[in-house]
């Protein structure tokens, strides 16, 4: 051991840890800082011993989290001394005082430069250490060549390029430019080569940084560090040094690991099998034992090793092995596993088909939730937010509730967040969400945000059958005796809007319910008393006959307040009550709120947006990214589509403000009652984040002027003329067909379907139905997701499937109503019969509202879906004769094998194609094209079956002829619902003369195509 | 990536701080004082991880001594956990049975080997060989160094005798 002593340094440190108090400390560093200042003001008389002790003197007192303004130059200047024992102490103490941005960096570039470049390696590990640990942009503009040159360089140690590997690291993240290099990816393959351990890790780190951003470049470093892998983890191939407890260098294996894990796939089946074999290894061999740090490290490559596997999607086995590892894993005592197993099984979440295993920890991961940990709470939370769906929502809401009153308050806000956006998601029942919402008002008032209630609110005005039940909800709450301030309001909302609805229960008569709303009063904040002044006049509206008891009293209320200072209560006091003198006029003005548009929930936006700024794998974002493919989205209604924005005022009649006769039909049923819709356009087209803006304000006096006497007409004409939007708050109570528009293109869609097996088949602002379908040679399955994305029920669901000849499909039962936000999911058999081009057909069909849909879908079950590629050895090659043909031909599934043709103009591919009737049968298909005519190209179809040889032919032909052109006409706008079958290839076109669309181009040519090749005469 | 290193006292004091991207004085005085509240008041018996601020920090405790990183939340948490470990038992080597004491009287040498275990936030060097050799070596031309200057020195003494 070398201490060399510094006795001032000692004193002056061992006189900071005898200081008393925090006060008694600052006395003394100022003493010190003021030394040092006269020190080195006279910096001519300092040894250079003195000049050292001062430094670390300052980075003491700086570390101490002290401002030290002064100094930075002669710690600077210490950098350039010629001598390593000053150099050393200049480099460190600069890099600990100075943070990129600093200007007395810049100082030192040069000298920093010098060092890098010079002999001495030293010197230049030093430099390097410092540019690594605060270099910023200038550094890495000026200095980055030089460190690659002594990364890449043979004659350097393995110490000084392991810091030029990670300096380059940090260069690259300030300046992305610095590889912009030529050969720089192959260099990088080449350091993967590394023998030794410490340039390797240091590599390592620099290439996961440089994958994560782009891939792309970097394809030949995959099958490097699968080698690297195998050497580590197989092998155990390394110096002894190099072992962690037994274990070859835990860290490089997990940096390999987590390199290979920003490439989207492994496509070389050897690579794929070898990394398979390791990683099935590490899953298997891993065991617990009693050495702590042992066990730290095997589990560190452990995890990561279940990280890979989940990213590569490996097979249904290896991904139950893993699920049952980590269930495993949140049973144990040990916390940091657990905890790892928790946050590790809700990145699971995002593999399909593994949830309902997951589920069945469920009441395991809910005594996570109890933990005395908060990591570990958190990370429960998290975990059972991401499981919830509508099978389990009750029970994990109502644990996240009972787990409310207990829980600390850093976590109440998120907690009670999550819940209302489960029970909005995944209600069973609406009258469950309300349920959760009071409670969740009534357990942690603080913790909910306004936009909570206004959501409950929302939902409760759209829904005509749950009126009644959360009036009665809220009736009941008020006889608690300390309520929060949030349950006041939404059920002082609640009640006056639907109170009367309850008009015949005991306790519930308006004068009874007023007395118990009025109690609350004294105990509100002004920002209720609005919405308390609202429903008082509310009240008074409904007592029919006149209570005068009643009315005098509320009168007396709003007199009181018409001098309120608050000028919201003064104004809505005044209002009210000259308002409430007019008697029958009040009918009108005072009616029931009108439905809500539909709108994204904020809620749901708000968590989103709260996850833009904090973590990147948490439970939200899975959640937002699975909300795609489960087709239950709550989108913005386009507001430029009039029509969208009718639905949810359906119901709303809109009465003229001079129209008198119409008061007397309304007297019975409330629904019917007149309502002045408040609607004001811009709210539709810009949804406001505050969504109750206009309820607040409910009373607001602005009909929509001049659209009074068309009401009892007729108004679909209107409507579907496309009118206009100020045609928006009215709709005709009559049923309405087809005025629903979808959202995106069918026909686009169903094209993207041909290619690929999931995705969105449908969508229109109701529903929403996805696609996902599964081939074994000539059986298919598919699943027909059907998501609801209201908050109403859609009814009269139905789905008819017409099929072709040539395909048998079996849709099972499709339930008749989608509950609100529910997700049903239909599967369908097929098998195909024998080669055909012709399609199926769903129709479907269901009610919303007044809205009647039907759709008729072309579904995605076409020709190439039962055609596999066959598994030949030849491997992908990348000079294709044409690669956009080429890589079409991929997505239908045909392999294109290279060199079966001499010709590298022509291109050959294969598939085996599955039917009934012709069993498996193996297609061939050659395209030959002519450089220098571009215009033409000939395709010969081979197979063992003549019309699987027709058919095929016509296929590709209309595929061909279907390439998208991808630089213009982003919105080729195909017609509203084309077959495929209709496109415009006539069997015979001649050559078009104007060739300036590449589409027609390739029509013109695809008529050269012959098929005269029956039988399999093709040699290999 | 390994945002910083902290080194904080049961009692709260700071020992070591490196810092791996940029803070200013301020953000530094927060990041010690929120932390520290929830590291210290943490019980025996939990896990080595806390999360804030949307990052996490992988702690552990040697004797009176808390060694903390701080990393993205993606990262491999058990790793980090394994290099706080290393650090220690290399000063541990390096100090001969290390305490709380020779840190602060050496805080410049935690510093020196932390420079040869970390660069850039990330781990430079997993063997501990290696890191004592390199730390021997620069101890070395120090001593080197300073019997040159004396030798000097004396030499100027007895010529100007």
């Amino acid at each position: 051991m070398a201490l060399s002593g510094m006795r001032g340094l000692s004193v002056f440190i061992s006189d900071i840890r005898n200081c008393q108090n925090k006060e008694q400390e600052r006395l003394r560093v100022d003493k010190e800082l003021g030394n040092i200042r006269t020190r080195f003001k006279n910096e001519k008389g300092l040894t250079p011993y003195e000049k050292k002790k001062y430094v670390w003197k300052m980075l003491y007192i700086f570390m101490l989290g002290y401002d030290v303004d002064f100094g930075h130059m002669e710690a600077v200047s210490l950098i350039s001394a010629p001598k390593y024992p000053e150099k050393q102490v200049g480099y460190i103490v600069t890099s600990c005082l100075l943070n990129e941005n600093h200007d007395f960096l810049r100082l030192a570039i040069n000298t920093v430069r010098n060092d890098i470049i010079g002999r001495n390696e030293t010197f230049q590990c030093l430099a390097l250490t410092l540019v690594g640990n605060i270099g910023g942009r200038e550094f890495s503009e000026s200095l980055a060549p030089d460190v690659q040159k002594l990364l890449m360089s043979s004659s350097c140690r393995p110490l000084v390029r392991k810091k030029a590997a990670l300096c380059l690291l940090r260069l690259y993240r300030k300046n992305p430019d610095v590889v912009n290099v030529d050969g720089w990816s192959d260099r990088m393959a080449q350091l993967l080569d590394e023998r030794d351990l410490g340039v390797l890790t240091s590599s390592m780190s620099l290439l996961v940084s440089l994958v994560s951003n782009n891939h792309e470049a970097y394809w030949s470093c995959l099958p490097k560090c699968v080698k690297i892998l195998e050497r580590l983890a197989r092998n155990q191939d390394v110096p002894q040094e190099y072992t962690y407890y037994g274990i070859p260098s835990p860290w490089l294996q997990v940096k390999t690991m987590r390199a290979l894990q920003y490439f989207p796939t492994v496509e070389d089946p050897n690579t794929r099998r070898s990394l398979f074999e390791v990683l099935q290894r590490i899953l298997m061999g891993t065991d617990v034992v009693k050495n702590v740090n042992k066990n730290n490290a095997s589990h560190a490559v452990l995890f990561e090793a279940l990280a890979l596997v989940m990213h590569l999607d490996a097979e249904k086995e290896m991904m139950s092995q893993c699920v049952a590892l980590l269930g495993k894993f949140i049973a144990v005592r040990e916390p940091n596993i657990r905890y790892l197993g928790l946050e590790n099984m809700t990145r699971m979440l995002m593999v399909t088909d593994v949830q309902d295993i997951i589920k069945r920890h469920q009441a395991q991961i809910i005594t996570s939730l109890k933990d005395p940990d908060i990591s570990i709470r958190r990370r429960a939370l998290d975990l059972l937010y991401g499981m919830c769906d509508v099978s389990n929502a009750k029970d994990i809401v109502e644990e996240l509730l009972q787990y409310l009153s207990t829980a600390d308050f850093a976590m109440r806000e998120e907690l009670s967040l999550k819940a209302a956006i489960l029970a909005e998601k995944f209600a069973p029942d609406l009258s469950w969400y309300v349920d959760v919402i009071l409670q969740l008002i009534d357990k942690a008032g603080d913790f909910v945000s306004d936009d909570i209630w206004f959501r409950v609110v929302q939902f409760v005005t759209n829904n005509e059958d749950l009126q009644p039940y959360a009036a009665l909800k809220a009736r009941e709450y008020l006889d608690k005796h300390a309520i929060h301030e949030t349950m006041v309001k939404v059920s002082a909302y609640i009640l006056g809007e639907y109170g009367h609805l309850l008009a015949r229960r005991p306790g519930c008569s308006p004068k009874e319910i007023f007395c118990i709303i009025h109690e609350k009063l004294p105990t509100v904040s002004t920002s209720t008393i609005p919405i308390l002044l609202s429903t008082y006049a509310k009240i008074l509206m409904h007592t029919q006959p006149p209570d005068k008891e009643l009315q005098s009293q509320i009168w007396a209320i709003f007199s009181k307040y018409e001098s309120c200072i608050d000028a919201e209560i003064q104004q809505r006091a005044v209002e009210y009550h000259a308002l409430s003198m007019k008697g029958a006029a009040l009918m009108d003005i005072l009616a029931e709120m009108p439905k809500f548009p539909e709108r994204q929930s904020s809620l749901i936006r708000k968590a989103e947006d709260a996850e833009a700024d904090t973590a990147e794998q948490s439970a939200i974002k899975l959640r937002a990214q699975q909300q795609t493919s489960n087709a239950l989205v709550v989108t913005d209604q386009c507001p430029a589509n009039g029509t969208q924005a009718v639905n949810p005022l359906g119901l709303v009649k809109v009465p003229s403000m001079s129209n008198a006769e119409r008061s007397n039909a309304q007297q019975g049923a409330t629904h019917a009652n007149g309502a002045l819709t408040v609607v004001d356009p811009q709210l539709l087209s810009t949804p406001s984040p505050d969504l109750l803006g206009d309820l607040l304000g409910p009373l607001a006096i602005e009909g929509p002027p001049g659209t009074g006497p068309q009401i009892e007409s007729r108004m679909a004409s209107d409507l579907e003329g496309g009118a206009n939007a100020d045609a928006l708050a009215i709709a005709p109570v009559e049923e309405q067909t087809q005025t629903v528009q979808p959202i995106g293109n069918i026909a686009e869609r169903f094209r993207a379907l041909c290619l690929k097996d999931s995705g969105v088949l449908y969508e229109d602002p109701y529903i929403q139905i996805g696609i996902k379908a599964e081939w074994r040679a000539h059986h298919g399955r598919l699943v027909l997701f059907l998501g609801n994305k209201n908050i109403a029920p859609l009814s009269s669901v139905q789905a008819l499937i017409l099929p072709p000849s040539h395909l048998n499909m079996e849709l099972s039962l499709v339930p008749e109503t989608i509950p609100p936000r529910a997700q049903v999911q239909c599967p369908l058999e097929v098998i195909n019969l024998k080669p055909s081009r012709d399609l199926a057909v769903l129709d479907f069909s269901y009610k919303f509202g007044t809205h009647v849909v039907d759709a008729k879908l072309r579904l995605p079950a076409v020709f190439n879906k039962t055609a596999v590629e066959a598994a030949r050895s030849g491997q992908r090659c990348k000079t294709y004769a044409t690669g956009e043909m080429a890589n079409l031909f991929i997505s239908f599934r045909m392999m294109v094998c290279p060199g079966l043709d001499p010709n590298t103009n022509n291109l050959v591919a294969s598939t085996t194609f599955y039917s009934e009737s012709t069993r498996a049968m193996l297609c061939l298909v050659r395209i030959e094209t002519d450089p220098a005519d571009r215009t033409q190209l000939r395709m010969t179809v081979a197979s063992g079956d003549p019309t699987l040889t027709f058919e095929l032919k016509e296929f590709i032909k209309e595929q061909l002829v279907y390439i998208p052109v991808p630089s213009r006409a982003p919105n080729p706008g195909p017609p509203p619902n084309p077959t495929p079958q209709a496109l415009p290839t006539s069997p015979n076109p001649s050559p078009p003369s104007a060739v300036s669309d590449p589409g027609a181009l390739l029509a013109g040519t695809v008529g050269e195509m012959n098929n005269t090749m029956h039988g399999l005469g093709w040699r290999e | 990536m390994i945002h910083f290193v902290l080194l904080i006292s049961r009692q709260g004091k700071v020992r070591l701080t490196k810092w791996y991207s940029p803070y200013s004085q301020k953000e530094r005085a927060k990041v010690l004082r929120e932390l520290s509240g929830m590291i210290l008041t943490r019980g025996p018996k939990l896990c080595n991880f806390v999360e804030w601020r949307g990052y996490k920090v992988v702690y552990k405790r040697y004797a009176s001594l808390y060694f903390c990183m701080c990393i993205n939340q993606e990262d491999n948490e058990l790793e980090i956990l394994e290099i706080i470990h290393q650090y220690v038992e290399i000063l541990d080597r390096y100090f001969g049975s290390v305490c709380e004491l020779d840190l602060i009287f050496n805080f410049h040498k935690a510093y020196y080997i932390l420079e040869e275990i970390l660069l850039a936030g990330e781990l430079q060097e997993s063997s501990k060989k290696a890191v004592a050799r390199l730390i021997g070596a620069q101890d070395s031309m120090v001593e080197d160094a300073k019997e040159q200057a004396s030798s000097i020195k004396n030499m100027i003494a007895q010529a100007t005798k």
